[in-house]
């Protein structure tokens, strides 16, 4: 499955280390919320960055006192009608400020891209290389956006009033977001 | 949900598989060949569960020109000749009982 | 009218041209039906029975009439020739090609009109009152509000893939037009103590398969929460709705299962993390939106002008029809105009384009090029000066769509049932049919008063039989086609569910039984003006009971 980062596809440089599986001394790991939950306190011990995946029916609350030491949390589409993740990306990175990296696991496809970058994420787990190929095209594709999230995208709503009242832009909250 | 070769098929009387052409969803009905075909007279027919779960499967396979492939029932008359098995086959094949607007007749 | 600016029409540009590229994917195989169909619903195609329909959305039921003959040309030329207009305030085509979906759509499209968010599990058509803007009643215009809804929830990238469809419904009247509290969000805006507009917020409504009267959770909401507090609802409802269970995992399960006050404690909790931010709706924004309304430069009239009494004295049938279809309008010299699309013998809410083609026209004439849709599945013209009453009720006559019977008998809502719809067990139009024909005698529908039918062909409720006065279901038994009878749904301001009547009735007889129902109210009714559903509430089921099962 090819990993999409920055708009490219990119190598995975995370591990993924299954519940009975020993943890290799070097290298970034990525490992289910059970075992980092569990073992947390050796998991930051470790040189290497660690990510951790995240189920989509346990609320991102739970992972706030360990965000610091994540590099990466993966979320989970088991399939890509189940949207659920998309709120816990928004409040992992809007609410919670969780600046490490958020991708998007599980049934990914390229019409999901645009939705997943204004939740927050940024790395995607496509499921077809047609689709990690077409990431950069499809993501460009809308330039109007209705609602304000936390990707900085300036919303309709205050284009059209900085157009009336030129300088308000800079000022607006979800700017700075 | 269950894969269609899991599902328990029950099967009273002759069956056709049949679903709706993919390019303009017009109701077509698999035929000897495995094409798919607008005539129901040309339908394969069956009345073996086996045989009709290999036409299933064989209609499901193909995803390109034809969507939702089921099991429908059929009526042969003594000569042969196939209609549909219920009022839902019926209105499919014939379309709507009642007149369209702006038809003639309205 | 809302008028859309460059940003609004670039978006949809945008989103015509990446539904042409899912077609085109979806043709070639790139995609399955698997993936294709989540992406052609959220575009408003459905694969019915004979065809591909296509759902186009009408936003709270306001149309121009370009927009109106646009719908007149797609029916032309992609479809065969007609519409059908549906209980929530869209139009539906029955007939069209995949092939030609995209060019249909980018047909659409260059008059502002779309299939978005008409299908699939994400925010649907906000509706509203179809007077907006034009009753006498109403406090606010609800429109602007539901388009700044609207805004807000188009391509929402978190709640475009919700455990199931999710319909808001505003209205800002005193007499709910909206049928509010049989949404998923009922938003009734009305006045505090201290004058100041907000909403009282419903949630968890809905027909279908498990129907519930929505419950409120804040009685008032400031206007600038509104964004903020539809959020923490979806929010809330996107991390906890069933997922397991299709029939289970609308926002009025999950109501239901933790209670609306537990539900409502979940939502302040969220909504008190969000409502200082971005979302807060200030001053400039709602006035922004307003201004993006083009309101009809009233002439000073005054009302009851000498042409419209002299008509009314010389011409019995637009007496009878003035009576029935036209109501007071805020504008003094102004009136409302319904326009019934329930001819005796015709499917209920279907339009040829050459109807509306003509009506669009009418439009310019007569209502500033502005036409709406009600969720009866009429249209109104909403702005007709009161002198032009008699010429335009002459030009409607000769369209046929000034039958006198609005909210009467054979005002008739049904969804498309067997004869189009998929789903559908039993057929709901010949239904329709058969009782406008029984109950085509009009002054007998006129002493009947207001009674409202709505008919199902099957458990989705489509035809919103929960709450019609009399509630027509359709069911399958051993291949059969049945139906179950209820009687005093309503889904108004004081909405309530039907109570079924008995066991389920053969389709040959369903047209019976409501006349046999229709014979015991004037039986029973104390007075001629207490309404059917009046007299239900008063004497209760069972002797309309006894009325239809005595003798089957």
């Amino acid at each position: 499955m090819p990993l999409v980062k920055s708009g490219h596809i990119v190598e995975d440089r995370f591990v993924r280390v299954l519940d009975d599986e020993p943890v290799p001394d070097t290298g970034s790991v990525l490992v289910p919320a059970t075992r980092f939950l569990a073992d947390h306190a050796e998991f930051a011990h470790r040189e290497a960055p660690t990510g951790v995946i995240w189920p989509n029916d346990r609320p991102v609350a739970e992972l706030v006192p360990h965000l610091d030491q994540l590099a990466l949390v993966a979320l989970v589409f088991p399939t890509f009608k189940d949207g659920r993740a998309y709120s816990q990306a928004r409040l992992l990175r809007e609410r919670h400020a969780f600046r490490g990296e958020l991708r998007a696991t599980g049934d990914v496809l390229r019409d999901q891209f645009l939705y997943l970058v204004r939740s927050g994420f940024d790395s995607f787990e496509a499921k077809k290389t047609a689709d990690a190929e077409a990431f950069a095209q499809v993501v460009a594709r809308y330039s109007v956006f209705y609602q304000p999230t936390g990707d900085g995208r300036l919303s309709a709503r205050r284009r059209r009033l900085s157009d009336a009242e030129p300088g308000r832009e800079k000022s607006a909250r979800e700017v700075a977001q | 949900m269950t894969a269609p070769q899991q599902q328990k098929l029950k099967i009273t009387g002759p069956v056709v598989v049949t679903a709706n052409r993919l390019g303009d969803g017009a109701v077509v009905y698999l035929d000897v060949q495995g094409g798919w075909t607008t005539s129901l007279a040309a339908a394969a027919v069956t009345t073996k569960v086996d045989e009709a779960r290999a036409l299933l499967m064989q209609g499901l396979a193909d995803d390109i020109n034809a969507v939702g492939a089921y099991i429908a029932p059929v009526l042969r008359s003594p000569d042969g000749v196939l209609t549909p098995g219920n009022l839902r086959e019926q209105i499919r094949l014939h379309g709507p009982t009642v007149a369209l607007p702006g038809a003639a007749g309205m | 009218m809302y008028l859309y600016d460059d940003l609004d029409r670039a978006l949809l540009d945008d989103r015509v041209a990446e539904f042409r590229d899912q077609v085109a994917r979806r043709i070639s195989g790139e995609l399955t039906e698997d993936e294709f169909k989540p992406l052609r619903l959220m575009n408003g195609v459905y694969l019915q029975l004979h065809a591909y329909m296509l759902r186009v959305c009408i936003p709270y039921g306001t149309l121009s009439s370009p927009q109106l003959r646009m719908l007149a040309h797609v029916a032309r030329r992609y479809d065969r020739g007609y519409g059908h207009f549906t209980t929530r305030q869209n139009i539906q085509f029955n007939w069209i090609k995949l092939d030609e979906l995209p060019d249909a759509i980018a047909d659409l499209g260059k008059v502002g009109v779309h299939g978005m968010q008409t299908s699939g599990n994400c925010v649907r058509n906000i509706t509203t009152d179809q007077w907006a803007g034009a009753a006498p009643d109403e406090i606010e215009d609800p429109r602007i509000f539901a388009e700044i809804l609207r805004q807000h929830l188009t391509m929402h990238p978190e709640f475009s893939f919700l455990p199931r469809k999710f319909k808001i419904a505003l209205t800002a009247s005193a007499h709910d037009r909206a049928a509010i509290r049989v949404h998923d969000i009922g938003l009734r805006m009305h006045r505090n103590g201290a004058g100041e507009t907000g909403f009282e917020v419903v949630v968890g409504g809905g027909l279908g398969r498990t129907p519930y009267v929505g419950k409120t959770i804040n009685p008032f909401l400031h206007k600038r929460d509104l964004l903020s507090y539809v959020e923490a609802i979806l929010r809330v409802y996107n991390q906890f709705g069933r997922r397991d269970n299709i029939y289970k995992a609308r926002i009025k399960i999950l109501v239901h299962e933790l209670g609306a006050e537990a539900f409502g404690k979940e939502v302040e909790a969220e909504w008190r993390q969000i409502k200082d931010g971005p979302l807060a709706l200030d001053a400039a924004t709602i006035a922004d939106i307003a201004s993006r309304f083009s309101y009809p430069d009233y002439a000073r009239l005054a009302d009851d002008p000498t042409e419209l009494s002299q008509a009314r004295q010389t011409d019995k049938r637009f007496d009878t029809w003035l009576g029935n279809s036209v109501a007071n309008h805020k504008q003094p010299g102004y009136a409302i105009v319904t326009l019934s699309l329930k001819p005796e013998g015709a499917p209920p809410g279907d339009a040829t384009a050459d109807q509306m083609d003509a009506i669009a026209d009418l439009a310019d004439k007569y209502s500033f090029g502005e036409i709406r849709v009600g969720h009866e599945q009429n249209l109104v013209l909403p702005h007709v000066a009161q002198h032009d009453l008699p010429a335009l009720w002459r030009a409607l006559d000769a369209l046929g769509v000034a039958t006198p019977n609005v909210g009467l008998v054979s005002d008739i809502i049904a969804c498309p049932g067997l004869d189009y719809c998929s789903l559908a067990n039993t057929r709901s139009i010949p239904v329709a049919q058969e009782l406008t024909r029984r109950f085509r005698d009009l002054s007998l529908a006129r002493d009947l008063g207001r009674l409202h039918i709505n008919i199902s062909g099957c458990i989705n409720a489509c035809g919103h039989h929960h709450v019609g006065h009399i509630g027509l279901l359709g069911v399958e038994k051993n291949g059969e086609e049945y139906f179950q009878v209820s009687i005093g749904g309503r889904a108004d301001e004081k909405a309530g569910l039907g109570t079924l009547l008995g066991p389920a009735v053969p389709y040959a007889e369903v047209a019976d039984v409501v006349e046999d129902i229709v014979a015991a109210y004037l039986e029973l009714r104390e007075r001629p003006d207490e309404i059917f559903l009046h007299t239900v509430e008063r004497v209760g089921v069972e002797p309309f009971k006894e009325r239809v099962y005595a003798t089957r």
